[in-house]
């Protein structure tokens, strides 16, 4: 199976537990394991290949000049890690089946299970470091909803933002620290990377991009001293702490520790940095471990202690140390999956899983007993168990480490801590299983259904085996994959039980009779730790985020008050300073075009628009002065364009002009009419001051640029070369937004529908709110006209309306060629519609209305997506427009484009937005009553005639 | 002439900028508009002024035209603008409807905005 489909498989899969639970919590579980199998299969079926060291490979280029390409490749190392995560996800997705109460959503669940199980899939199959973190932080946002899957709890929302913040944290700075390796290298591909160990150990940027990567490595493996958050995270579900923080999540930043072995291990700041954090992580977590109650958080110190135990193997950089590295992380996910998975049936049958509360349960549950016995047995270290097999690697490497110039520092402490983890082990058979039975279980213990044991016993069997015959069940594997570390040859090796009597054997027998003795002194050893200060990692963390938030609160009120005044003020301000940087430190060139005269006419429209300006600025205050002056203003600028050799700005400005008037006026309906006086005078001198400088900078900018010709040559003259012999029109304006650059006018129409979509969809939302009962007992402000609609006024507007309509035809038809177009004639058509409203009523109006604005810009967008992919059927791209001549007999020759459908398209959705925006609008003033009755209101199409036979009043009066 | 569109266009701008500093919805609308004046005017100049050339292909005589790509950008930004006016006039008018108050800053007091 590809490699592709290996990783797709559980993103693809993850939408059917959504889906399928609705048709029950079986079909659900079914899904999700069906998908995990296959994906598991196809990972099998690439076995012999891998067994025979060839690495699988699939690629994709994706973004090339990014480096970001969608490669993968499977080697040992990665075929072990994703052999984990699937096959351990089967079980637990078994597990969790019976695991789940009826009142959890199970959909999710799985759901969030399978995206991260993808997730995890694609970090360890990942050629590409740039596609390995973005699936790292994939793995980091679906923890965090499956460690906080419980939302009641609050221990599980606390626990899964403190994973987030500091995963999350650690995967930036790994991002930082990939850049840099990328930039060392030069290519972003791990096996490209892979083979550059000189390049890299020589570059001076390799401490800070070993020490970022460390960073997230440490954080997600929960290494001292970001393993606090681990804990935490025991709120979670119980299939998922046994599966993303035993088996596969926590083993991510391993996986890159393995992966980027051969490149960043072997200097004297890998051993130092990474070993000694293994180290103290080990030490840490196994004598926490040992004082803790809760059996979660009992086996969430056992796993951080686990897991500093092979980070120091990886640490140590010698290839017999990889392999027990390798070793080690099958048998701590077999055991400790299993644990986790037996914790949780304890607490599910007994309903605790304080450790205070447990005891005597070997008889009441002997299913449990065996599993977790042998597994925890394992855990400490105890023959003929696998968990034996590494750790007696581990000791026996340790011996051969000098720390400093110490021979004895890091055994010692090895085994102090394997002597505490044997201790804690035997704690979790002792205190739960053995002792007297209780007769104050918080629910009486029964060994539970065969699926929720299945999973556990099927790793406990594989603990049994891989102990007794390790070389048979996994020899082949941890070789591959160890070579897959070590990128080379390894030393012979073979994992057997009994390697004589040594210096190892030695130490464990040590640390299982000191791990005894501890457990006898347990009582009095916790008293002393309960009595000890510690810090609370809890606490430190909670205080740092509070700080931070804190902090970040005051720096974004102050800057951000909600007062968009202030924003534009800001903006304002700094584009002067950025603008008179760059005049005070550039330099200007010559003028070198003439200033052209001004005859009368443009001089007095300049003095219109100025004072126009000016009233308007100071006399804002009066609301409807300020719309006819803003008209005024409208009506100049459309009239310069047309002085200028601009008549399609001049037609679209001013029929926008009258939309944008109308629809100021209804809007001013019902705001105030007047704006108090806010600010105070120095306020208001201040802005006007800026306002000035911002004025006066614009007017000098764009006067530099009117006197000077262009610096290089324009695009425009290709246009105008072209308009005519490539798009068939000449008026060159249209062709360039129907052709040329049909694919913006394309989004701006989309834009506009969008526009008008919002409004309609504000206004729902603002008439079904409370607002409505204001609006319908809204009395008047001002004395209204005595005649709403009069009647010379509907006269006009209906004749007029067949001759608007014409005039936008006329319009659209010529714009190809001559100024007009879609645009324009959709405002028109707008205008046009908009008359009527006016003239007769909203009511009357909408009663005539037989097509809904939605489907005119619908059908607009439409129109031009269609014939914009008309162009693919002769195998041109998208919107490529045709256009011929055509003759017919009586009329003269004419030219069909297909450029004017498109130019329909812009037209339908300019008409349909403007209608809908302005409708929306008018819908706030309706309020019932408001029909009122005259000649003109009678419609001539009425549906129900009045029916002579009957002797109503209501249709009598009518006649 | 270049001197007279400079002018209008900086008076646009400053009289722009200055509304949409002020503290209720109408005024920051109208100098949405003028700024939009203003930004359309620059944009079209940039093409440089020219009378008498509008951009329509002429068959039979070799003539200058005006820029035509300014004037069709501009166009469509008219347009996009008429969208853009629509949306927050319809904001600012649900606003005032649902609070009464058409003040455009979250401050508590009115005009406490130094």
């Amino acid at each position: 199976m590809s490699l592709f489909l290996i990783v797709a498989l559980p993103f693809l899969g993850a939408v059917f537990p959504a889906l399928l639970i609705r048709a029950g919590r079986n079909a659900c579980a079914w899904s999700a394991g069906v998908t995990s199998a296959l994906a598991f299969v196809g990972l099998m079926i690439n076995l012999p290949a891998v067994l025979r060291g060839e690495a699988v490979t699939a690629r994709l280029d994706w973004l090339p000049w990014l480096g970001l390409n969608a490669n993968f490749f499977l080697d040992g190392l990665g075929f072990l890690f994703a052999a984990l995560i699937l096959g351990i996800g089967l079980l637990i997705i078994l597990y969790a089946r019976f695991y789940l109460s009826r009142e959890d959503p199970m959909g999710q669940f799985y759901t969030y299970l399978l995206l991260f199980q993808g997730a995890m899939v694609g970090i360890v199959l990942s050629d590409n470091i740039l596609l390995l973190l973005v699936f790292w932080e994939l793995t980091s946002l679906s923890s965090f909803l499956l460690i906080g899957y419980w939302k009641h709890l609050p221990e599980g929302r606390q626990g899964a933002r403190m994973a987030l913040a500091v995963t999350g944290s650690g995967g930036l700075a790994m991002i930082a620290g990939m850049l840099i390796l990328g930039h060392i290298v030069g290519s972003y591909d791990l096996s490209v990377i892979l083979q550059n160990k000189e390049l890299i150990q020589a570059s001076p940027l390799y401490l800070p991009a070993l020490i970022l990567i460390l960073l997230g490595c440490f954080t997600k493996s929960a290494q001292f001293p970001f393993h606090f958050w681990l804990p935490h995270a025991m709120a979670a579900p119980t299939p998922v702490s046994a599966y993303l923080h035993s088996a596969t999540m926590v083993k991510a930043g391993l996986f890159l520790l393995a992966r980027m072995w051969p490149v960043l291990a072997g200097t004297p700041e890998w051993f130092y940095i990474v070993a000694t954090t293994g180290l103290i992580t080990m030490l840490l977590g196994a004598v926490i471990a040992l004082f803790k109650d809760d059996l979660k958080a009992l086996l969430a110190f056992s796993t951080v202690s686990h897991l500093g135990l092979i980070t120091m193997l990886l640490g140590f950089g010698t290839e017999i140390a990889a392999i027990a590295a390798i070793f080690h992380i099958i048998n701590h996910a077999t055991f400790k999956a299993a644990l986790f998975m037996s914790a949780g049936i304890i607490d599910h049958e007994t309903g605790t899983r304080d450790i205070k509360r447990l005891g005597g349960l070997r008889h009441l549950m002997p299913v449990t007993f065996t599993i977790a016995l042998i597994a925890s047995l394992s855990m400490a270290g105890l023959p003929p168990l696998n968990g034996f097999l590494s750790k007696e690697m581990m000791l026996e490497e340790t011996v051969h480490t000098v720390w400093g110039h110490s021979h004895l520092l890091v055994p010692g402490l090895a085994l102090l801590a394997a002597l505490f983890s044997a201790a804690y082990s035997f704690r979790y058979i002792a205190h739960v299983f053995l002792g007297p039975k209780r007769s104050d279980y918080p629910s009486p213990p029964h060994d539970p259904p065969v699926g929720l044991w299945l999973a556990p016993a099927f790793l406990v069997v594989l603990v049994v085996t891989i102990g007794l015959n390790a070389q048979a069940m996994v020899g082949p594997l941890v070789k591959v994959a160890a070579s897959a570390v070590t990128g080379g040859e390894l030393p012979y090796f073979k994992l057997k039980l009994w390697h004589g009597f040594n210096t190892a054997l030695l130490m464990s027998t040590v640390a299982t009779i000191g791990g005894l003795i501890l457990l006898i002194m347990h009582g009095g050893l916790e008293r002393v730790w309960n009595a000890m200060p510690r810090p609370e990692a809890k606490t430190i963390f909670d205080t740092v985020i509070g700080t931070l938030t804190q902090v970040s609160r005051v720096i974004t009120d102050t800057l951000h008050n909600g007062a968009i005044s202030r924003y534009a003020m800001i903006f304002v301000v700094f584009t002067l300073a950025i603008a008179s940087y760059a005049y005070f430190t550039g330099t200007m060139e010559l003028p070198t075009r003439d200033v052209q005269d001004a005859p009368l006419l443009p001089i007095v429209a300049w003095f219109c628009l100025i004072s126009a300006t000016a009233m308007l600025t100071f006399l804002h205050r009066n609301r409807q002065l300020a719309l006819v002056l803003i008209g005024v203003v409208g009506l100049i600028v459309s009239l310069s364009f047309n002085f200028l050799s601009a008549p399609d700005l001049a037609m679209t400005q001013i029929s926008v002009e009258v939309v944008s008037i109308i629809l100021l006026l209804l809007c001013l309906n019902f705001l105030p009419k007047t704006t108090p006086v806010d600010s105070s005078l120095t306020i208001r001198l201040r802005d006007a001051v800026i306002a000035g400088v911002a004025g006066v900078g614009s007017a000098a900018l764009i006067y530099a640029v009117m006197i000077r010709d262009f610096s290089f040559p324009t695009i425009s003259e290709f246009h105008l070369a072209n308009s005519y012999k490539g798009g068939g029109g000449t008026n060159v304006v249209n062709v360039i937004l129907v052709d040329f650059r049909g694919f913006d006018t394309f989004g701006e129409i989309i834009v506009l529908g969008i526009a008008a979509l919002v409004i309609f969809a504000l206004t729902e939302a603002v008439l079904a709110s409370n607002v409505r009962a204001y609006l319908l007992n809204r009395k008047p402000e001002w004395p209204q006209s005595g005649d709403a609609h009069p009647l010379m006024m509907v006269v006009v507007t209906r004749v007029m309306m067949p001759i608007a309509l014409m005039v936008a035809a006329y319009i659209f038809f010529r714009g190809h060629n001559l100024p007009g177009g879609g645009f324009i004639a959709g405002l028109v058509a707008a205008i046009a519609f908009v008359m009527q409203y006016m003239a007769s009523g909203f009511t009357w109006a909408a009663e005539r209305q037989r097509i809904f604005y939605h489907g005119v810009i619908g059908s607009g967008v439409l129109i031009a997506a269609a014939t914009g992919m008309g162009a693919w059927f002769n195998g041109l791209p998208f919107l490529t427009s045709a256009f011929g001549y055509v003759h017919l007999t009586p009329l003269k020759e004419f030219e069909l484009a297909t450029a004017a459908l498109f130019d329909l398209g812009v037209f339908l959705a300019v008409l349909g937005a403007v209608m809908l925006a302005l409708e929306s609008l008018s819908r706030f003033a309706w309020q019932p009553g408001m029909v009122t009755e005259h000649a003109m209101d009678i419609n001539p199409k009425r549906d129900d005639p009045p029916d002579p036979n009957t002797d109503q009043p209501a249709s009598e009066g009518e006649a | 002439m270049e001197l007279l569109l400079a002018t209008a266009v900086g008076v646009l701008t400053a009289s722009g900028i200055y509304l949409i500093m002020r503290k209720r919805t109408f005024p920051v609308i109208l100098g949405l508009s003028q700024l939009t004046y203003a930004v359309n005017v620059f944009l079209f100049a940039t093409g440089r002024l020219a009378l008498h050339q509008p951009p329509i292909l002429n068959k039979y005589a070799e003539v200058t035209y005006a820029d035509p790509l300014p004037q069709a950008l501009v166009l469509t930004a008219i347009v996009i603008s008429f969208g853009m006016t629509a949306v927050i006039v319809m904001l600012a008018l649900s606003a005032y409807l649902s609070s009464r108050d058409d003040r455009i800053d979250l401050t508590e007091e009115p005009g406490d905005d130094a």
